[in-house]
């Protein structure tokens, strides 16, 4: 079956491994560290040792090196090309960022310790705090949640404290067509039940709709702002007065605060909650799917709500408040996580604000919108463009230019891959018919812009030529080719097993 | 500025291209009376060394846990991390890569989550586990709802030896979700009967293992009465390293294992970011929360993996996922396999022998200086019973360049059987010395 000449002996070709799981490699008594032998002593386990094997594998570190090593080089990056994924903000990461976060002082530093041994750690975050509430021009923020969605259900849930504090049950949560997945799903957990609102033909959110939907059992309206669309909604100032007419809260997600980051602070948008992604707009590696960070910025109304634990100057020194008893006047509606939030991107964050300075984040913002309003100028002609412009940080297509071509956005999507890029963020929102939404941030040369610009003229062309079976066997230059992700839902196989147990478990 | 590739003559030709006069003609959609026509108010762009020499007077400011004699735990261990786990993590095909939707440019992420998976099943002796949530804490409240769907009954039952975060962030997860939420007292002296709390609505009980005060118990009869009952069990742990030494909770009868992983392959952090593991039992696979990486086959019949079934995630079911996490903790995920692969069974098991006979030499050490030790079972952690009120105790000790531990009334505060209470906790970064030490200004002290 497998022929070609492409076929070696060994499977690999060239730089590119063929790389067996670690269990594939063990050798029983072989090990990656030298551990001293542990003193005998009485077990105080309480009769609850340990006997039988574990099953983990043996490597030595030069393996383990290897192993992953190998593995990275299977995996695109940012580090190595154009990574325009819309709503995700594949930006550079600046290394600075990484060398700070691992100063022993950071990173080195229990949750625990004793405040006095952790003035420069609380002075940080007080520190970031005070960056994210000038940035937004909002009063409050909340520094723990661990991650985007974290920070939505944060927001969420302090208005919902606050409507209960004012004894004012609500039921529903008004969501656009055009939000992310975790906007309704951070409603559910809630409690709420959720309502769409639609889209206007110019990709904002329907305002006449919006006021019909309004009624005092609306506990928030959930906007993104720039839009999943990639565009502004220019009607958000009446937006917030008709939610706050109707007694609901107006919150806002901050996915896309980049576009506006040093232009617009969402608080003059009459906005009474919003999570930031340190991950998009700071920079923050996304590491592969995580660890964010998701600081919720509140309003007046919200403030008192904030979930513990957070920090506080008092008498000269920073102190942290962990109990709702230690806080008069506040009502903590609960706490996030363990501790007190993701001190190791709040540094990297605070690197990188500090780094650009308010003209640098302005300028920022004002590349990342210039970048993707110049791939729209690029490519509108050939790519069908559901909404007109200017755009802000990302430019969203639809499939219409594929229309009779028998090539999807996937099968595109997959000969970009071909091509050496990364696609952008497909069939996302669910408001266009196959979407193509494209984010190229401010870190894109314009070299790197225009060799991408002809990349997909060129693509285009080709779909539109005629050629769809390049487009269905694409990629053909990955690790991987395409995968068959049916069989993988249909018998999940989400574990190794030894050969010899495989076979029942896959029954 | 360093990180913006585009030039002065880059922009006016890219305008030039849009037909925009100005950049701020592309914000046209903002209202003028928002649109800011200044930066805000804060400091101007820095090179590389003014911020590094700022950032690094804050870190000055703190006590790094490595420089003094150092015996915290309370939910956060510190343990030594191999130097290779740190390098290989910051490659930045791992470090500069999104979640992996588009598998064949992923391969890297899915493989070393299929790895990270196939590990936390078999140390936490479960059928399956995901790629990791944000932390313990979270693990454990998402624990709580899973079991509310696979039982479809609303309330849960929180031991009172579980850490008192860990019961704050369940009790926040599920604060509006019409659930009955019994806290148990805290369990000072091991002796609740959390069997007893168990009724028809009880969709699972949750325990620690070791609990919060660093004692450790059979779980199997609580097993037993859950299951008895058509509850789950849900077993949450701090600290992973105990399961190097300690019976598997999946061979103590648990549904549902909700743990903290931070202590292999990542710094203490000041708290974050952590990295929560999950396992359950195959049967539950498809009411689990988070991504999971499976094996599939490319066209070509090649092995391969991608993320799968996704149907119950936010980006597909919207309001009916099983949860609304969007990201995990992927690459403190991957410090985690990596620093488990270097460790192997050998290691992992040899670490937590280590951490064990370190932690009996310091209550031997302890109850020779005449000090009281509240739990006679543990793993590497224990509550001292001292004569007068810790917090003030501590506080004195870190100003004399000695972490001793955290006092109890910092977990649970306003109670005065507490105040005398401190938790302490030996790794295999303690040295003889640091607990000669520890023993020697304690005995002073009381």
């Amino acid at each position: 079956m497998e022929t070609g000449p492409t076929e070696t002996h060994t499977g690999n070709r060239g730089l590119r491994m063929e790389e067996p799981l670690i269990f594939e490699q063990d050798a029983p008594g072989r090990t990656g560290v030298d551990l001293p032998e542990p003193p005998p002593v009485q077990s105080r386990l309480g009769g609850l040792e340990r006997k039988d094997a574990i099953g983990l594998p043996g490597l030595s570190e030069p393996q383990v090196v290897r192993h992953y090593t190998r593995l990275s080089q299977k995996n695109y990056a940012i580090d190595t090309g154009f990574y325009p994924l819309g709503s995700c903000t594949m930006k550079h990461n600046p290394r600075l960022n990484e060398k700070m976060a691992r100063l022993p002082g950071f990173a080195d530093l229990h949750p625990m310790q004793p405040e006095s041994t952790v003035q420069g750690a609380l002075k940080l975050i007080d520190t970031l705090a005070h960056w994210i509430k000038t940035l937004t021009g909002m009063p409050a923020v909340a520094m723990s949640p661990a991650a985007g969605a974290h920070g939505e259900l944060c927001g969420l849930m302090a208005a919902r404290a606050a409507l209960e504090a004012r004894g004012d049950a609500r039921k529903r949560v008004l969501v656009p067509d055009s939000a992310h997945g975790t906007n309704p799903a951070t409603a559910a957990i809630c409690g709420y039940s959720v309502e769409s609102i639609p889209l206007t033909d110019r990709g904002r959110v329907d305002l006449n709709a919006l006021k019909a939907a309004l009624d005092g059992d609306v506990a928030a309206f959930m906007l993104t702002n720039p839009n999943t669309c990639g565009l502004f909604e220019d009607e958000i100032l009446e937006q917030a007065e008709v939610v706050h007419d109707a007694g609901a809260f107006f919150y806002c997600d901050g996915a896309n605060f980049n576009a506006i980051v040093g232009r617009v602070r969402p608080g003059d948008l009459g906005i009474d909650c919003m999570h930031l992604n340190l991950h998009k707009t700071f920079s923050t590696p996304h590491g592969g799917g995580g660890p964010g960070s998701g600081p919720v910025v509140l309003s007046e109304a919200l403030a008192p709500y904030a979930p513990l634990p957070w920090v506080v100057y008092v008498d000269g020194g920073f102190e942290l408040i962990e109990h709702a008893g230690d806080a008069p006047g506040a009502a903590p509606y609960g706490r996030m996580k363990a501790f007190h939030g993701q001190m190791g991107m709040f540094v990297r964050a605070l690197a990188y604000m500090t780094s650009h300075g308010a003209d640098g984040l302005r300028q920022a913002s004002s590349d990342a919108v210039l970048n993707a309003n110049y791939l729209l100028a690029q490519l509108s002609d050939v790519f069908s463009l559901p909404y007109d412009g200017p755009c802000m940080h990302e430019v969203l297509f639809d499939d219409g230019f594929l229309k009779g071509t028998d090539v999807t956005t996937l099968d595109f999507a997959k000969a970009m891959i071909d091509e050496g890029f990364h696609p952008m963020t497909m069939y996302f929102p669910l408001v266009v018919h196959g979407a193509l939404l494209m984010e190229p941030t401010e870190t894109e040369s314009r070299e790197s812009l225009d060799q991408f610009i002809d990349a997909m003229r060129n693509l285009a062309a080709r779909a539109k030529a005629g050629d769809a079976a390049a487009f269905h066997n694409a990629p053909m230059h990955t690790p991987r080719r395409r995968l068959d992700e049916t069989a993988a839902a249909r018998r999940p196989v989400l574990r190794w097993r030894p050969d010899s147990v495989q076979g029942e478990a896959a029954e | 500025m360093r990180y913006l590739p585009l030039t002065d003559s880059d922009r006016q030709d890219m305008l030039g291209a849009i037909g925009a006069p100005s950049v701020d003609a592309l914000f046209r959609d903002v209202p003028d009376s928002v649109h800011l026509s200044a930066p805000v108010d804060l400091p101007s762009h820095q090179g590389e060394l003014e911020v590094e020499r700022a950032l690094t007077a804050m870190a000055a400011e703190n006590v790094a846990a490595g420089s003094v004699p150092f015996f915290l735990g309370a939910g956060a261990y510190r343990h030594h991390v191999p130097a290779s786990v740190d390098h290989l993590i910051q490659r930045g095909e791992f470090l500069t890569s999104y979640t992996p939707y588009q598998p064949e440019v992923s391969q890297g992420t899915l493989q070393y989550l299929f790895e990270f998976q196939t590990q936390v099943a078999l140390i936490t002796g479960m059928d399956v586990a995901n790629a990791s949530m944000y932390d313990g804490a979270t693990s454990c409240a998402e624990a709580a709802l899973m079991a509310r769907r696979v039982t479809r009954r609303p309330d849960v039952v929180l031991s009172g030896g579980l850490h008192p975060h860990y019961t704050e962030t369940t009790e926040t997860l599920l604060k509006f979700l019409d659930s009955k939420i019994e806290v148990m007292p805290p369990d000072i002296e091991g002796d609740e009967d959390v069997i007893a709390r168990i009724g028809d609505g009880t969709a699972c009980v949750i325990v620690q293992y070791p609990d919060m005060f660093g004692r450790v118990r059979d779980l199997q009869p609580i097993a037993d009465a859950c299951h008895e009952a058509g509850a789950l069990l849900v077993v949450a742990m701090s600290e992973i390293v105990a399961l190097g030494a300690l019976r598997a909770p999946g061979d103590l009868g648990a549904d549902i294992v909700a743990a903290e992983g931070r202590s292999l392959g990542n710094p203490l952090n000041f708290g974050g970011p952590y990295v929560g593991l999950f396992a359950t039992r195959e049967k539950y696979v498809r009411q689990m929360p988070g991504r999971l990486a499976g094996e599939t086959e490319d066209v070509d019949g090649k092995r391969g993996w991608v993320l799968t079934l996704s149907t119950r995630e936010q980006h597909i079911r919207r309001e009916k996922a099983t949860s609304n996490i969007c990201t995990n903790s992927g690459l403190c995920a991957l410090a985690f396999t990596i620093h488990l692969s270097l460790l192997g069974e050998e290691g992992f098991r040899r670490l937590a022998a280590l951490n064990h006979a370190k932690t009996v030499s310091l209550a031997d050490s302890l109850a020779k200086a005449g000090l009281e030790i509240v739990n006679d079972t543990f793993f590497n952690e224990l509550t001292l019973r001292l004569g007068s009120p810790a917090a003030p105790l501590v506080d004195r000790l870190a100003a004399d360049g000695i972490l001793a531990g955290v006092p109890m009334s910092r977990l649970l505060p306003g109670n005065d059987d507490f105040a005398n209470l401190l938790l302490v906790s030996a790794t295999e970064t303690v040295t003889d010395e640091d607990i000669e030490r520890l023993c020697a200004a304690l005995k002073e002290a009381v």
